[in-house]
């Protein structure tokens, strides 16, 4: 029993995080936001470079075959730094989907080497989204038919654009039509992967939404330090104070919810669903209680444009409805605990 | 991260779990805030000590059983899941303890430990002063060093002392340097509650028993082999308790996976008048997912301790967490008992002997104990976040 990181992959989190930390610097994401396409080819050269995009392909697709534990630390990064969707969704969410097809799926092994290096740029539409996030740029598209999981090449589809309020989500209401060419699997191997891509959506948000409430800390922390009033940083306000510390409280609670919740989905576990549900609606809620109390101790600042704070509040809001809002996760983790015989209580908390 | 028990660890539970099958009482015993309760409460711990199951993370050369902390969470998850009763020492076990084992001599911890583990000698706590409440720095209470170096003689007053009426030892702190004021010129002292010129007055709590109680000082004697640490030392002593405190020791997640457990079945067997509170599942599935981040907590900080982290101002969020779950969930179970939320122990339609309202009762001293949650929220602003004075 040991529910910690090793060294290696702590190392590894920091890495990542020194790397993010002057790519995609809160100026640089602001250019981005900017821009028609929300995307920039160079900040996702650069991170492919980094290896971040073949971090789940397994090892023998040219990746480095990391499990969904090590993406729990890699998605908070992803958060913190307000990475747009279309990495995490492709190398991440994707990536497990395609990898999880039998050996010997035609195109198995290339999309995997071209998610690896980066190449290729994947959107994933599971029916619990009602808008498909980077359908625009992406060159293939993971969509679902009932049970059927379909790879639609880009041309393929009609795409309307709709905007969020978040400008680094691009979202996207698809039109296509399903056909033979582009069906990848389907009935029980079908509804087995959309189930699991589902699972990993919610965790990878769940991890952004703890990094964006982590940033949100941080970003209220520095501001309350330094501002004056009466004469004082407002920060030694005891009313200033608690609002902070009941975020720090929340996100230190949030973070083994979203540990375990990774090692049951990497582990095949019969209740997965609901701890990736609990870690969801935990990390969810940490996000916007960083927000919220955030913008609040930015007084008017907080509301305006220019403070960097709006982009990760912006996020955070709408990451916590994406991969299932908080309903579907709930009625998630109702089915779990209120079903007969569940097995609750003192020592369930990793065995049944 | 591998999350699977080890066969020790998995033998471990099995044994703690036949025992507990085999000895748990047959009726529950009286509530430990009454004289007779506390010494049903006492023999039981005697039993668990015979065990060697009263301490387990104690070493066993001081009558525990040299444990690791995930084997005592496995413990602790197999006491409460049977539903075996409170433990009526923890105060001295759980504070004391520990302190004993960092700061006290070896002739201390033989001394005290093996007979605070057996129960044989119940601890009360005196930090707290009339004056002195969460400004546990303003303490008056003096203990005086005597001329010839053998002894203390104390004088004041400590209150709130929990179970104090009942107990055989009190430790807490005493103003060493009369000169001295705030966080300086305190030593940590044991004070037999038997001693000549200590007064013990009840306070009757708001469950009506004398829950705890005012301990007066009237020239008491204390042996100067009585001082746990150094002279003047007593603060930076205590600060240690009271970490430990806060941190895990005090309040294990079993107690509120319990808690949590029972909350479930209690709103699956009043549905059909809890459902037309809509918040009422919503805090039900709360009491489940709060327990459990509380429990992952506790295994990923006993992780970090093995591999030499050390517990710091996070402490402090665990208080808060755990109090503010365990009243939410004693809050939702009065919700749904509804009319039947107020009968008391005795009263003959009351639900589980009135076992929610007894611990909705208890649950609203949980903030206030153990360092009030907003000076929990003072510490995690200042030391864990760095904020300002
Ligand atoms: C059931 C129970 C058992 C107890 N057992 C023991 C025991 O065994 N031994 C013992 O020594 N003590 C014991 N106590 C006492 C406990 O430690 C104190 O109640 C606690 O430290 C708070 O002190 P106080 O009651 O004087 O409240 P006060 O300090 O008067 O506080 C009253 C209110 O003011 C707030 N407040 C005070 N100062 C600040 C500040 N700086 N910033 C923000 N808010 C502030 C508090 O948070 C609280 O809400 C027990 C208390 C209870 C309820």
């Amino acid at each position: 029993m040991d529910f910690t990181f090793t060294d290696d992959q702590l190392t590894f989190r920091e890495a990542v995080s020194r790397f993010l930390m002057t790519e995609a610097a809160p100026e640089r994401l602001r250019e981005i936001w900017e821009t028609d396409t929300g995307r920039s080819p160079e900040l996702r050269k650069n991170i492919a470079e980094q290896g971040l995009t073949a971090l789940s392909v397994p090892e023998d697709c040219g990746g480095l075959g990391m499990d969904d534990v090590a993406w729990a630390l890699m998605t908070q990064e992803l958060g913190y730094y307000a990475i747009p969707d279309s990495l995490a969704d492709a190398a991440y969410v994707a990536a497990g989907l395609i990898a999880a097809l039998p050996a010997g799926t035609a195109s198995r092994e290339d999309w995997l080497g071209r998610i690896a290096d980066g190449s290729i740029r994947i959107a994933v539409g599971h029916p619990v989204n009602p808008l498909v996030a980077d359908a625009n740029p992406a060159n293939l598209l993971l969509l679902a038919h009932g049970d059927e999981v379909h790879a639609v090449p880009r041309e393929q589809v009609e795409v309307e654009s709709n905007a969020s309020i978040d400008l680094s989500r691009r979202l996207a209401r698809v039109r296509w039509a399903p056909a033979a060419s582009t069906l990848i699997a389907e009935g029980e191997a079908g509804r087995a992967l959309w189930a699991q891509t589902l699972n990993r959506g919610a965790l990878s948000t769940a991890g952004q939404l703890l990094g964006l409430a982590q940033r949100m800390l941080d970003l209220s922390v520095d501001y309350v330090a330094q501002r004056k009033q009466f004469g004082k940083p407002i920060g030694s306000f005891q009313a200033v104070k608690h609002h902070l510390a009941d975020v720090a409280t929340k996100v230190e609670f949030a973070k083994p919810v979203l540990y375990r919740a990774a090692y049951a989905l990497a582990h095949g576990e019969a209740g997965a669903d609901a701890r990736v549900s609990h870690a969801k609606l935990i990390c969810g809620d940490a996000a916007w209680q960083a927000a919220r109390h955030g913008i609040q101790v930015h007084g008017a600042m907080g509301y305006t444009w220019e403070v960097d704070l709006q982009m990760f509040m912006k996020r955070a809001w709408a990451l916590d409805a994406a991969w299932g809002d908080r309903g579907f996760h709930k009625a998630r983790v109702a089915d779990a605990i209120l079903a007969d015989g569940a097995a609750l209580g003192p020592g369930h908390t990793f065995e049944e | 991260m591998d999350l699977a028990y080890t066969p020790r660890q998995k033998a471990f539970r099995a044994e703690v779990r036949a025992w507990l099958t085999a000895n748990l009482p047959a009726e529950p015993l009286a509530s430990y805030d009454t004289r007779e309760g506390f010494e049903q409460h006492r023999e039981w711990e005697r039993k668990l000590f015979d065990a060697r199951l009263s301490m387990v993370i104690w070493p066993e050369a001081l009558g525990g059983r040299g444990c690791d902390l995930i084997e005592w969470l496995i413990f602790e998850e197999e006491y409460y899941g049977a539903g075996a009763p409170m433990r009526v020492n923890q105060n001295g076990q759980l504070l004391l303890g520990p302190t004993l084992i960092e700061f006290g001599s070896e002739s201390q911890k033989a001394r005290f430990l093996p007979r605070m583990a057996s129960s044989e000698d119940m601890w009360a706590q005196g930090w707290s002063e009339p004056n002195a409440g969460s400004d546990m720095a303003a303490i008056t209470s003096k203990a005086i060093l005597s001329a010839d170096g053998s002894h203390y003689v104390v004088n004041g007053q400590k209150t709130w002392s929990t179970r104090a009426i009942f107990a055989d030892w009190l430790f807490g702190l005493f103003r060493s340097d009369p000169a001295s004021s705030r966080h300086h010129g305190l030593s940590y002292l044991a004070v037999p509650l038997d001693a000549p010129g200590v007064t013990i007055r009840p306070i009757q709590a708001l469950n009506g028993k004398q829950a705890f109680a005012e301990v007066f000082f009237d020239d008491v004697k204390v042996p100067v082999d009585n001082r746990i640490g150094d002279e003047g030392q007593g603060w930076h002593v205590a600060m240690a308790t009271a970490g430990f405190e806060r941190g895990l020791l005090l309040r294990s997640p079993a107690r509120f996976q319990y808690t949590a457990r029972r909350l479930v079945e209690l709103y699956k067997s009043h549905r059909d008048v809890a459902d037309r509170d809509p918040g009422i599942r919503d805090a039900v599935l709360e009491a489940w997912t709060g327990a459990e981040a509380y429990a992952l907590s506790a295994y990923h900080t006993v992780g970090r301790l093995a591999k030499g982290a050390r517990i710091g101002a996070e402490a402090s969020t665990n208080k808060i967490y755990w109090s503010e779950l365990d009243l939410k969930m004693h809050e939702t179970a009065m919700r749904i008992l509804g009319p039947l939320g107020e009968l008391t122990g005795d009263a003959p339609a009351a639900v589980e002997a009135a076992r929610w309202l007894d611990g909705f009762l208890f649950a609203q001293a949980g903030p206030i104990y153990a360092g009030t949650n907003e000076i929990q929220r003072n510490i995690i602003a200042e030391r864990m976040l760095g904020l300002p004075k």
